[in-house]
């Protein structure tokens, strides 16, 4: 690991401006993702600010339903809040699907959306990773590809998000909220990472400096019904093959709402829109079900070591909505 | 009868005041002397022999922290040592750059090939830093020795290297033109012998092809396993000193007197100038056997701070290239058997992986020789040599691979032919050794399908795959038998003395990596001198102590117990001959493993039945192992509660090998891939339903004079195709390569 220089910062605006002002500094909060890259050395900041104690703990009742969770609040502290167990299920039993207990304890929702990929190459320094390195190559195209995308992916980069928590909220629609040296905004979680065609060195489109403070999490009355089924490789402590997080609502036989977004499978949390479409108005049967599943794979480009992936997608999609159709 | 309190009493009498009574070497007298009390229940002493269920002595002091692992010995101002791993597989070093290493504050000095000491061995699990050859990714190329571990490792980013790296050749195929005969793998090229165990690559009685072309039914498959890793929860360690007195060493380690000799003659030193102390040792499972690497890079780090103690512990990833592996294997198993179902054939014939740098053959085929009569058979082995680290031993090295080879043909074998699959091996079942003729010294296999049988109720079972399904998943049971060897390794001499108060104390440089032999062996000194255990002090793990053997290939009870054993009873004998009195000055003996004429006469194997419950959900493939019951034939067992554990042990690494672990090696760039526990899985406790463990306790007539067989290793073997027979009961999908992962199996 690289020395560092560790500041703790006094305030929100100083502590934005101090990462704002030198391309080599970065924010710190839970840092169970960021120090294990340093002592790696895939990451190498030479300052980093502390903001944890800086941003919001809380969970808020928002106008009109919502919550509003603060960036700093634990992992385990969203998971175990009783709001969002009973209208947002599928949020807690993400998070709860990730990690380890004690992770969960360090970490934060706003670096949950943050973290890094876990593909070998890019943690690996002695290997060429376009998105470590930009330029170099991207080796996992011709290498292990178990846990690679299989949506979205470019040539220069085919890494998947971890993040179980990012799935849930992107079937969601949640929205970030973030301050920044030229000042607040917000931002959908579903626009929040770029394409690896755009760079892949930039997993999103923060800015540096840019901090993330809450995520909304908007009125979703289907969500109290919701689910998160996360498919790994064992039953515990596994970043995800596949997952998916879906709500459905049927009334006389017809979807009449539906919400799917996967993990596993991309650069970021994918927002199955296209079998949402599909299914809006279609009988809840399970020829449906697959058709939609199988109409958005239709664009899956999956390498050799993880077609696999893509029925796996099918099905599991498609036994979500088959369990979600007979609890409704 | 009065003094003989129950297993229950026993057991509540509990670990505390026994901790201590075996007081172990290392820990802290002060600290452990809160523990220092009569061992008492019922108002009566504990005997606390052979038989007794006893927790581990040590247990206190590890829960309490107070047990000194290897990087834990407290020591004076000490020097951190880093390793620098190599970046290509094979290739020559042709640039080495450490001025920025040298020139950052608190760096004491960068080793590496061009100013390590030259070392007199040829040892590829001891030599390092030699020559500018890299044979491996991962391979040790240098250290930085630091005033801190963060500058250390730090500092170590700083070192570059330049190479000419050549093309790496890191594929294990069964079709390769260049596979050869293994030679002088024993006790890493020690010894004589094709493989590792001392036995020939190739045996064959009989005619096979003539036994295979005459069978009724035939079977004729290829199973491969993966390179699976060591992570004993304990990182390989050592903390080196160097002085013109005294070399001493602190390492995790299976034995300490290996080791020292191989350590000496490296260095070229008297084996007597250097100590090895291992008290406590993490886990080692095979990983710790010659403690070379990490011992040689210490000593080396030692060297260049001269009486300045120098502590290195690799990390988790560094592990993965340095502390070898379980080879590859492809193995292709043919049966043949008659309409009764009685095998006429058996060929097993393996092609494993090992190191360009030096040939490690593992007796894959082990099991396949001892397991079922027929009258032609025959096993080969053959080695690719590749552009790897070496590889090693790892629980139950061979038998755990080959047997999921040999159990699963069974299986398929059995299902082709209409029969059960315990039936099919009962009537397998040889009346002697099948290829040696020889007697096995206790074989109770059948009794443990029987029991097993009896316990998981195996009657009740579906034969026909895929026919139980709940909420979405499938459901299968399936069966697979054990065995493992009980060598006794030569090379123990163990003391016994009394003082004139009548404390006993035995001392032998044996080890516990974990396994209970700090109390196993302590039981068995006490039931050999016919005292309460609280009389007797155990003193392990230093080479001041008399040489003994290293653990491993389930050796320690045999070997060292039946060492302590003879000293025991001989300085029972001396005690007898002074009319049962003490001498003022107390009494010592010294005692070599004795002779025994019953090894060279019969077949000594540890043996077991595995049945397991799996679950395959319909949509995703993910399977579930809800319950493993495991019924064994260890002998007398010394401690029903370590010896339980040895099993459970086994078996939880078992499901853990038939379902996840799986080494990934990029073949363009010669790396291990997923060199982490993120990225390399070992079983975790969700992963892990019930597991039962059933010993029949029988004693072994002629093994030892404890009746005791090995413990360490059967428990791991079976597990695996117990659990491939059950998936494919499930759903009808045979998996030959192990890992059984979800995308073999769903549709």
């Amino acid at each position: 690991m690289k020395p560092f220089v560790y500041e703790r910062a006094t305030d929100v605006s100083s502590a934005v401006a101090a990462v704002a002002g030198r391309p080599d500094a970065s924010f710190l909060a839970g840092g169970s993702n960021l120090v294990d890259l340093m002592k790696m050395e895939v990451v190498k900041p030479e300052l980093l600010v502390d903001i944890r104690h800086l941003i919001s703990h809380t969970i808020e009742e928002l106008p009109g339903g919502g919550l509003r969770i603060g960036a700093g609040v634990s992992n385990n502290e969203l998971a175990a809040d009783r709001r969002v167990r009973r209208r947002y299920p599928m949020v807690s039993q993400a998070v709860l699907a990730g990690a380890s207990f004690q992770l969960r304890n360090l970490a934060t929702v706003g670096g949950n959306f943050l973290q890094r990929t876990r593909c070998p190459y890019f943690r690996d320094v002695s290997m060429p990773c376009n998105k470590r390195e930009p330029g170099t190559a991207c080796s996992a195209l011709e290498g292990h590809q178990r846990d690679m995308a299989i949506l979205g992916a470019s040539e220069s980069c085919v890494a998947m998000h971890p993040s179980d928590m990012g799935v849930a909220m992107a079937a969601l629609d949640a929205v970030i909220r973030t301050v920044g040296p030229d000042g607040e905004r917000t931002i959908p979680v579903n626009e929040l990472y770029r394409s690896p065609a755009d760079g892949p060195e930039r997993d999103t489109v923060l800015k540096h400096g840019e901090l993330i403070t809450a995520v909304d999490l908007p009125d979703v009355p289907v969500a109290a019904t919701s689910r998160y089924r996360k498919v790994r490789d064992r039953a515990s402590y596994a970043f995800a093959l596949v997952s998916v997080a879906a709500a459905l609502r049927v009334r006389g036989g017809a979807v009449r709402e539906v919400r799917i977004a996967l993990g596993g499978v991309a650069h970021k949390p994918w927002r199955a829109r296209t079998a949402e479409r599909h299914l809006i108005g279609r009988p809840a049967t399970e020829a449906n079900f697959r058709a939609a599943a199988e109409a958005e794979l239709a664009a899956a480009e999956p390498l050799k070591g993880n077609a696999f992936k893509v029925p796996l997608a099918r099905n599991t999609i498609v036994s979500m909505l088959r369990t979600l159709a007979e609890e409704a | 009868m009065n003094d003989q309190p129950s297993r229950r009493t026993v057991i509540k009498a509990g670990v505390g005041a026994l901790g201590a009574a075996v007081l172990p070497v290392g820990a802290d007298p002060a600290r452990a002397s809160t523990a220092v009390t009569a061992v008492e229940a019922a108002g009566r002493p504990v005997r606390g022999g052979i038989g007794a269920a006893l927790k581990r002595v040590e247990g206190p002091l590890k829960v309490r922290g107070a047990a000194t692992y290897a990087y834990e010995w407290p020591v004076e101002n000490p020097a951190y040592l880093y390793p620098l791993l190599s970046t290509i597989a094979t290739g020559r070093i042709t640039g080495v750059g450490t001025e920025a290493a040298l020139a950052e504050p608190g760096v004491l000095g960068v080793l590496t090939h061009l100013n390590a000491p030259k070392l007199a061995s040829a040892e590829p699990e001891v030599v390092i830093l030699q020559s500018d050859r890299v044979l491996h990714h991962g391979q040790i190329v240098g250290a930085v020795i630091a005033e801190s571990i963060e500058t250390a490792r730090y500092a170590a980013g700083l070192v570059t290297f330049e190479y000419a790296a050549e093309p790496v050749d890191v594929d294990l195929r069964a079709d390769r033109d260049d596979l050869r005969k293994p030679q002088h793998a024993q006790g890493f090229g020690q010894l004589p012998g094709d493989l590792m165990n001392g036995s020939p690559a190739d045996t064959a009685v009989g005619d096979f092809e003539a036994g295979m072309a005459s069978a009724v039914h035939q079977l004729d498959e290829t199973y491969t396993t993966p390179i699976q890793q060591h992570n004993p929860m304990e990182p390989h360690a050592a903390v080196a000193t160097w002085t013109d007195d005294e070399i001493t060493l602190y390492c995790g380690s299976q034995g300490v007197t290996t080791p020292q000799g191989l350590l000496a003659t490296a260095f070229g030193v008297e084996p007597a100038r250097l100590r090895l102390v291992s008290p406590y040792v993490g886990g080692a499972f095979g990983s710790k056997d010659f403690s070379a690497l990490w011992g040689t890079l210490a000593l080396m780090g030692a060297r260049l701070v001269p009486g300045r103690p120098v502590k290195l512990m690799f990390t988790r990833q560094q592990m993965f290239t340095l502390v070898g592996h379980r080879p590859a294997s492809v193995q292709r198993v043919r049966l043949g058997a008659d309409a009764r179902g009685r095998l006429v054939a058996i060929a097993h014939d393996t092609v494993q992986e090992t190191a360009k740098a030096k040939q490690y053959a593992e007796q894959t085929v082990q099991g396949s020789r001892t397991m079922y009569a027929a009258p032609h058979r025959r096993t080969t082995t053959r080695i690719a040599l590749l552009d790897l680290p070496v590889p090693t031993i790892m629980r139950g090295p061979g038998e755990s691979t080959g047997m999921f080879a040999l159990e699963s043909a069974m299986d398929e074998l059995a299902l082709k032919m209409g029969m059960d699959p315990i039936e099919f091996r009962l009537r397998n079942e040889p009346e002697t050794h099948p290829e040696s003729g020889q007697p096995f010294s206790s074989r109770h296999l059948v009794r443990c399908f029987e029991e097993g049988a009896r316990r998981f109720g195996w009657k009740h079972r579906d034969k026909k795959p895929r026919a139980r399904r709940k909420d979405g998943w499938l459901i299968g049971t399936g069966v697979a038998a054990a065995t493992y060897p009980s060598p006794r390794l030569p090379g123990s001499t163990a003391s016994a003395s009394v003082d004139k108060d009548g404390r006993y104390t035995v001392r032998i440089a044996a080890s516990d990596i974990g396994t209970g032999s700090w109390t196993t062996l302590a039981q068995i000194a006490a039931e050999a001198l016919g005292v309460p255990l609280d009389r007797v002090t155990l003193h392990i793990g230093d080479t001041r102590y008399p040489r003994a053997s290293s653990g491993g290939f389930s050796s320690g009870i045999n070997s060292w117990g039946t060492t302590i054993y003879a000293a025991a009873r001989e300085l029972r004998a001396a005690l007898d001959k002074n009319g049962g009195t003490i001498p003022a000055e107390g009494l010592e003996v010294t005692t070599a493993m004795p002779d025994d004429p019953n090894l060279a006469k019969y077949e000594f194997n540890s043996f077991g039945a595995q049945f397991a419950e799996v679950r395959v959900h319909e949509d995703t493939g993910e399977v579930r192992v809800p319950r493993l019951l495991g019924v064994f034939d260890i002998g007398r067992v010394i401690n029903p509660l370590t010896a339980r554990s040895q099993l459970l042990g086994g078996m939880t690494w078992g499901l853990s090998m038939a379902l996840f672990e799986e080494t990934v090696v990029d073949h363009r760039y010669g790396n291990f891939v997923n060199n982490d526990l993120a990225g390399y899985h070992v079983a975790a406790n969700a992963d892990v339903g019930s597991i039962e463990v059933h010993m029949l306790d029988e004693r072994d007539p002629y093994i030892n004079p404890m009746g005791s067989k090995g413990a360490g290793e059967v428990g791991i073997i079976g597990t695996a195709a117990a659990i491939a027979n059950a998936v494919h009961n499930a759903t009808g999908v045979r998996v030959r390569d192990l890992p059984i992962t979800l995308d073999k199996l769903f549709r």
